[in-house]
């Protein structure tokens, strides 16, 4: 969060999309319960949380798919609510399988622009920069089946920014990709968000995504905003016990000061990499489990304060599962 | 590091299978082979073989020459073709717009219930029944006859009869739309919702929609229907027979009539010719709609 707190008045101005009270409601459940939320222009927000928590429920309504129960929406200052999709000027990206299949990839990237009556050449020109830049340039001729999943995310991409739209919608792009092409996408998305200095809300339900590419980052719980913060802030000073679980591991354990005390009435909240394993002062246990992550060792360790989980720097020596240690907070 | 850039050594494949497994295998196809062999190459081949022989047992090809040259036989196909492609095109576009209301019904709700279990029963509701079903109805004493002349629209009076090509093609058409709803049903389903999102996201209406997007994507399909739907109608005999005692010419009910001498003796081999005709049409018909499929497939594929 930045120091300075804006005035409203200000807020309303900057804000590139804005969420006002708005709520859902699908005949008994809540998806959306009020939520106040604002994208600063040129930011990219991630709307994180659980699945069923309503952030694909917020994303939908800003897109005009769904109708709020009742609120506001705003893009660009401008009350959007009543708007029909077709007419926001937000460019989506869908989980997979959205491009059309009948049409080239570069068809397909100009679909947008001929809904708009551009000229032939001049969308041809477009498509083929939009491919340029999303590294598709030789597959413009290709059928979405003769793509990859990955190219495919490409070209959904380089479709919805074609039209230049004012916000940049991204329904869990990733969701369908395998863990390497998923992170280059990922980097990737960032790039060009940063280059063309587009307002785009990110949902996923990956709190790493988020944390990686976000500028800001939004914990949806239950269709009720958590915390909105800077990933940072969000990583380090959760706001609630929902964010602290949902963001990262957290262990919650009594404390005395700085120091793990059993029976102390008041509690901290710690990250795994804050524990220290093998401390001469820490507390009794037993590791559980233990996970080589590379750099470092994950271990769940039993303790009479519960089951507390330490991330330790890999080294010869550290303990094995069954074997005795101790742990306490480092620093 | 080489050694995770290596291509991973490829897992052996599962061993061949044994011969004699492969054999079992086989065999359970053979109760269905000697099904097809019996009843559909036996008939084939006393089909083809008839076409070429004349009433004397010698080879010739003047049957299939009167078969394709008769001014009835003609006039016949004529019909038979109108027909089959007349009640095709309209079941086909009825049956899709039916098809696609059903789809956009709740899953649950009754109206969707009752369309698919109704097509499935009706899309085969055919020969006797249906003619009775049909001169009960629309006959020249037909109750919805009577009551349509109660109100004072009276059908026969203004030329209608149910004994005519237009009472055929109606008749025809109450079974090709519940079959055209069976045929084109999962095709409709597999349009994608966000297909639709993504072209109204990027400013498309409703209409360019379906033009540009959607239409495209069920032609392999729709087109691939309306061929099994004109096959459908082409080969119905029992239906046209009974609604109109073979009054109106058409290819099934010419070869009933060669086969059974009833216009003229010895023309019996003309109707073999005639069949063999219609097996070519058929199986052109077939031909056209596999090649459909596999287009259609295409876009399924991901």
């Amino acid at each position: 969060m930045t120091a300075v707190q804006k005035s409203p008045a200000e807020t309303a101005t900057d804000a590139a999309v804005e969420f006002r009270g708005v709520s859902r409601v699908f005949g008994e459940t809540r998806a959306l319960d009020g939520l106040d939320l604002a994208l600063r222009r040129g930011e990219l927000l991630a709307l994180l949380g659980p699945s069923g928590c309503g952030k694909t429920t917020a994303l939908r309504l800003l897109a005009g798919f769904d109708r709020p129960t009742s609120g506001e929406i705003r893009i660009d200052g401008t009350d959007v609510t009543g708007v029909p999709a077709s007419k926001r000027d937000t460019g989506m990206v869908f989980q997979a399988y959205s491009l059309f299949p009948t049409m080239t990839a570069a068809e397909n990237v100009a679909f947008g622009l001929r809904m708009r009556k551009v000229g032939g050449a001049e969308r041809s020109r477009r498509a083929a920069e939009l491919l340029e830049l999303v590294g598709l340039g030789d597959r413009g001729g290709s059928y979405p089946h003769e793509l990859s999943g990955g190219q495919q995310q490409r070209v959904a991409l380089a479709r919805a920014l074609a039209v230049r739209p004012s916000v940049l919608l991204l329904d869990e792009p990733l969701s369908a990709l395998d863990a390497r092409v998923r992170v280059q996408l990922r980097d990737e998305i960032r790039r060009l968000q940063l280059a063309e200095g587009i307002t785009t809300l990110f949902v996923t339900h990956d709190q790493s995504e988020a944390l990686a590419v976000a500028d800001r980052v939004a914990v949806l719980n239950a269709g009720r905003m958590e915390q909105v913060d800077v990933p940072q802030e969000v990583y380090a000073r959760p706001a609630t016990p929902f964010v602290a679980e949902f963001v990262g591991v957290m262990n919650t354990v009594p404390v005395s000061g700085n120091r793990i005390t059993p029976g102390a009435a008041e509690t901290a909240q710690v990250r795994p990499e804050a524990l220290l394993v093998g401390a001469p002062d820490g507390l009794a246990g037993t590791v559980l489990t233990s996970t080589f992550l590379g750099p470092v060792t994950r271990l769940v360790i039993r303790t009479e304060v519960g089951e507390l989980t330490a991330d330790a720097v890999t080294r010869p020596g550290l303990p094995g599962i069954g074997d005795a240690t101790t742990v306490q907070i480092s620093g | 590091m080489t050694s995770l850039l290596d291509t991973p050594t490829a897992a052996p494949d599962a061993p061949a299978a044994r011969p004699e497994r492969r054999w079992c295998a086989a065999l359970g196809l053979l109760p269905f082979a000697l099904y097809f062999l019996v009843f559909l190459g036996g008939p084939l081949y006393f089909v083809i073989s008839g076409a070429f022989t004349d009433a004397d047992g010698l080879p010739t090809v003047g049957n299939l020459v009167a078969s394709l040259t008769s001014p009835q036989y003609l006039l016949a196909f004529r019909q038979s073709l109108v027909l089959s492609a007349v009640t095709a095109v309209i079941g086909a576009v009825f049956g899709t717009f039916l098809a696609q209301a059903v789809l956009t019904a709740r899953p649950r709700s009754p109206l969707r219930r009752i369309v698919s279990t109704a097509s499935g029963v009706l899309a085969y509701f055919g020969g006797v029944p249906l003619a009775f079903a049909f001169i009960a109805a629309l006959g020249q004493t037909g109750l919805a006859t009577a009551w349509l002349r109660s109100a004072g629209l009276d059908l026969y009076a203004s030329g209608f009869r149910i004994d005519s090509l237009a009472g055929l093609a109606l008749t025809y058409v109450y079974f090709q739309i519940p079959l055209m709803v069976i045929l084109i049903t999962p095709a409709l389903e597999g349009l994608l919702p966000q297909w639709r999102e993504a072209a109204e996201n990027l400013g498309a209406s409703a209409w360019s929609y379906w033009r540009l997007v959607a239409l495209p994507v069920l032609a392999p399909a729709f087109a691939g229907a309306t061929l099994v739907l004109f096959g459908n109608a082409f080969a119905a005999y029992a239906t046209a027979l009974a609604l109109t005692s073979g009054s109106i010419p058409l290819v099934p009910t010419a070869i009933a009539s060669a086969l059974s001498g009833n216009v003229l003796v010895g023309q019996a081999n003309v109707g073999l010719a005639l069949g063999l005709d219609m097996v070519v049409v058929i199986a052109v018909v077939m031909v056209a709609y596999l090649w459909l499929q596999r287009r259609a497939a295409r876009w399924s594929r991901r």
